[in-house]
């Protein structure tokens, strides 16, 4: 990790455990939870995305088999919550390698095209397998997570829980990204930023590092779907399906594509920005169209990308 | 299971195709002059419905009217959005193209649902509701319509595309950008042009389909993601694949809500899809890579 990011990890982590003591409120206590959770989704796509240049639209699937294996193992078998989330590893590996192997071979649109399609059959399983996982109506009744004798039962246990989650995802990622795989992973982005043929004549294999990063990011999700199904004690089809996946690539796009900071601050705006559209009840998704297309058209490098390009022109002028 | 039955899914299959190669036509439009995917494909069918209905049913308007200004309307929108959002960030990478495109999309959501509430509408028939009886199968004359109109518009976009100096214009763009603006075709009207022509497709759709499919505010993005499909299947950027990628998964899916499943039924589109995307990644009727 390089130092400027370590600082800004441990800054990170004093905040997430001052806030706490600052805000008492259960809600904000959720929305802080899902603030977590979606960070650690968005992480992984923007390891996808940002890094390797691959785009997916499946990977609310990947985050509903993480709640639904949580979910299914705990209220229909009574197992412990731990093996839901080792099931639901094994499954969305097993998963990811079935739809990554073929369809990452397709570049660009074809391959959006391809885990659009994988995505609305995974959401279309978890609607119509309803013996299982309770079909439209949805699972209710999940336990909390615990091991042992510890159970979380408190949202401000959920947060701890969802935060030390990501911020482990957001060290690891951070190393990732500077070491020879992370430099791999950016040599072969969507051009101009990067070229395939380049990355395949100085010898990296480009359709192995594809597949890896493509898992990696999956299994980030299924852990993420763990911890929602435990928090919200409910889960249905609509939270898993391709919405939810263009919401995961829209937090990326609007924090800033090129880096992981980035996919934190995108995580955090798109998350606290619906709770704010609720004043305006029927014309919440009206403006909420409006501020994404002018996020977008005024900053196309993203929220972060483009603070990060005003203050280095800043520098430079003084 | 008698040959009346499967004739009904047929034509019920044909029809949803028809709809699907709209929007799939739409799509390659766009995709063709801009390389991005357009996901407010299915907002201009939604809008096109809900906006002739509103002529035609409150204003009072004749059918014909009400078409035409539905389409005018929607296609101006088409433009609007292109001068709007698009081209001032012409140059961005393509997945944040496409995440404008999709906050257009809920953006003329969130208009349709402020304008015309929550509940679903539709339009008369064309030409009344009496059912008609072909070997057996049921069909309304709404049907005839579709099919007639379909016909008549892919032979006009054929003409327009193969004959006319603007669609060969168009087409130049699509195969090599800069070399097409060497040659004096001003690209960037082209742009607008296709989000133009690509709105008033769209609407045209939806005002087609509207007698027979209620139409509501939230319809368009389960129809964009059909015709986007369709357009996978057929190959993007080809006409002739735009329709026959619609018809083959309308049918697919009339047939596998009637034999096996109606909730399975989306799923049959999207598992051809990735099918078609395996063994030939570039479509069925795409030429050479991309």
């Amino acid at each position: 990790m390089r130092r400027k990011d370590l600082i800004v990890v441990i800054l990170l982590s004093v905040i997430i455990f001052v806030v706490p003591s600052l805000v008492k409120n259960n809600y904000y206590i959720s929305i802080l939870v899902f603030f977590g959770i979606n960070t650690t989704m968005a992480i992984g796509l923007c390891l996808l995305l940002g890094y390797s240049g691959q785009i997916s639209l499946a990977h609310a699937g990947f985050f509903g088999i993480g709640a639904y294996s949580s979910g299914i193992l705990t209220v229909k078998f009574g197992l412990p919550p731990l093996l839901g989330v080792a099931v639901g590893i094994v499954l969305t590996f097993m998963v990811a390698l079935t739809i990554g192997i073929p369809t990452l071979r397709l570049r660009g649109h074809y391959l959006a095209m391809a885990t659009l399609c994988a995505g609305e059959v995974m959401f279309i399983c978890f609607k119509e397998i309803d013996s299982l996982t309770g079909g439209p109506s949805g699972l209710p009744g999940i336990p909390p997570f615990g091991i042992g004798n510890l159970v979380l039962t408190k949202p401000i246990q959920y947060y701890y829980l969802a935060w030390i989650l990501a911020l482990g995802i957001l060290c690891f990622s951070l190393n990732l990204a500077n070491t020879r795989v992370g430099r791999a992973l950016l040599s072969f982005r969507y051009k101009p930023l990067g070229s395939e043929e380049g990355a395949l004549s100085v010898g990296i294999n480009v359709v192995q590092y594809r597949i890896k990063i493509f898992v990696l990011s999956t299994l980030f999700c299924t852990l993420a779907g763990n911890v929602y199904a435990h928090f919200m004690s409910f889960i249905s089809p609509e939270n898993f399906d391709m919405h939810f996946s263009t919401l995961l690539i829209i937090m990326i796009v609007v924090g800033g594509m090129g880096s992981i900071w980035g996919a934190v601050w995108g995580a955090g705006v798109m998350t606290y920005l619906p709770e704010l559209l609720m004043a305006f009840k029927d014309f919440d998704i009206l403006i909420y169209g409006i501020i994404l297309i002018g996020i977008l058209v005024f900053m196309p490098e993203g929220m972060y990308g483009c603070l990060r390009q005003s203050l280095r022109r800043f520098v430079v002028k003084h | 299971m008698n040959s009346a039955m499967i004739l009904q899914f047929l034509l019920t299959g044909l029809t949803n195709g028809i709809l699907y190669a709209m929007v799939a036509f739409g799509f390659n439009i766009i995709f063709s002059a801009t390389e991005i995917f357009n996901f407010a494909q299915g907002e201009f069918v939604m809008l096109g419905g809900l906006l002739a209905i509103t002529f035609n049913q409150i204003l009072q308007l004749p059918m014909i009217v009400s078409l035409l200004a539905a389409v005018l309307i929607v296609a101006l929108i088409g433009g609007l959005i292109e001068k709007l959002a698009i081209s001032p960030v012409a140059t961005a990478s393509f997945v944040t193209l496409i995440i404008i495109t999709f906050g257009v999309a809920i953006f003329l959501r969130g208009a349709a649902m402020f304008a015309w509430g929550k509940n679903p509408y539709a339009l008369p028939a064309f030409s009344g509701e009496k059912p008609i009886s072909i070997f057996g199968a049921v069909i309304t004359s709404q049907i005839l319509w579709i099919f007639g109109i379909a016909i008549v518009l892919f032979g006009i976009l054929t003409f327009f595309f193969t004959k006319t100096i603007y669609g060969k214009a168009m087409l130049a763009c699509n195969y090599n950008r800069d070399v097409a603006r060497l040659m004096g075709i001003p690209a960037k009207r082209m742009v607008t042009f296709s989000f133009i022509l690509s709105g008033a497709l769209g609407a045209l759709g939806g005002v087609i389909i509207a007698p027979i499919s209620m139409m509501f505010y939230g319809q368009g993005l389960m129809i964009g993601i059909k015709g986007f499909v369709a357009a996978g299947v057929g190959g993007i950027g080809s006409p002739t694949g735009a329709l026959v990628g619609g018809l083959i998964l309308g049918v697919a899916e009339a047939f596998g809500a009637g034999f096996i499943s109606s909730g399975y039924k989306d799923a049959i589109s999207m598992i051809i899809l990735i099918l078609v995307l395996c063994f030939k990644p570039t479509g069925l009727f795409r030429i050479g890579a991309e």
